[in-house]
């Protein structure tokens, strides 16, 4: 169950500005080489992030009980099976040699 | 869930016939819309697996037709699109509180930053004909890329458009709950289309949050 109602407006105000600075700060970064593919984790972190404060706040998750975290989660974890799985197959492919030899 | 709560009395006759309370009846709405949610993750997440997994294979070309996009555009888009969820999250917290017209005007307010953002969209999608970006169908680029690109492209336009339809199923939806709002069918003790319809809204403001980088920012540095 949820109700939000503990969530003052104050702080929906501050976690909008937290979004707006994130947003500035993903910006900004990408236009500074970090190399070593870091740009990738750097965008996706702070993606993330986003992500955790709107689903907490805006979306109430952090004043709701532990089913709503399961349900939430779930879609997650699957999303989780269906990347790891298709990125698993893609990295494997040609570790063995034979016939499933295949070029990208 | 708080099964064990007491029964509260049903607000505006809203309760359905198969629900105890309207208590049960909300937490029922509430995992459905969840449930709900978990299935639009699905959606989205094959298109963006899809993406991971041709980006890994062609990351020359993403990121040289990640450069053609604006990201100036993409940050303000951001930038408008965040703070439709902050004025959908005050529509909902006006709501718990019964305050009708801070509702109505909360959800003309997100829908019209939803409508802005979606008119920003409308004139990147412009921009990308008249460069000859639309896979396809309307497609050039400059060599080595000439044929990758256009998977970039194709992934852009399938993602920021199904993005984009479910902005506007949003504003339809808001627009709905905005009439009943102003009709005074909600109350502090029944108002859950409103959070459920911002539950819907934060959830296509999480999928832009991803596609802004993923999209816009790649083909910077690698």
């Amino acid at each position: 169950m949820s109700s939000g109602a503990h969530i003052t407006v104050r702080s929906y105000i501050v976690v909008f500005l937290i979004l707006l600075g994130l947003t500035a700060l993903t910006t900004g970064v990408a236009f500074i080489d970090l190399g070593a593919g870091l740009n990738n984790v750097a965008a996706l972190v702070i993606a993330v992030l986003k992500a955790l404060l709107v689903i907490l706040y805006f979306m109430h998750v952090r004043t709701s009980d532990r089913f709503t975290w399961v349900i939430a989660g779930a879609g997650f974890f699957w999303l989780l099976i269906l990347m790891g799985g298709t990125i698993d197959d893609l990295v494997t492919r040609n570790l063995l040699p034979g016939e499933m030899q295949m070029t990208p | 869930m708080s099964s064990a709560s007491p029964p509260m009395p049903d607000a505006l006759s809203v309760r359905a016939h198969q629900f105890e309370n309207v208590e049960q009846q909300h937490e029922a709405s509430w995992l459905g819309m969840w449930v709900f949610l978990a299935t639009e993750v699905m959606f989205f997440g094959g298109m963006f697996t899809g993406y991971a997994f041709y980006r890994s294979g062609y990351p020359g070309a993403f990121a040289a037709g990640s450069n053609r996009l604006d990201v100036l555009l993409g940050a303000i888009n951001t930038a408008v699109l965040i703070a439709s969820s902050f004025t959908m999250a005050l529509a909902v917290h006006a709501a718990q509180q019964g305050r009708r017209r801070a509702i109505v005007n909360c959800l003309l307010l997100t829908m019209l930053l939803g409508t802005v953002f979606l008119g920003i969209k409308s004139y990147e999608y412009y921009e990308k004909f008249v460069e000859h970006l639309v896979p396809g169908w309307n497609f050039s680029f400059e060599a080595p890329f000439e044929r990758t690109a256009e998977i970039f492209f194709s992934f852009y336009f399938a993602m920021t458009g199904m993005h984009a339809l479910h902005m506007i199923i949003g504003i339809v939806l808001l627009a709905v709950i905005a009439l009943k709002a102003r009709r005074g069918r909600f109350s502090a003790e029944y108002y859950t289309p409103v959070e459920l319809s911002g539950l819907y809204w934060h959830f296509v403001d999480l999928v832009w949050i991803f596609l802004f980088p993923l999209l816009y920012l790649v083909g910077r540095h690698l």
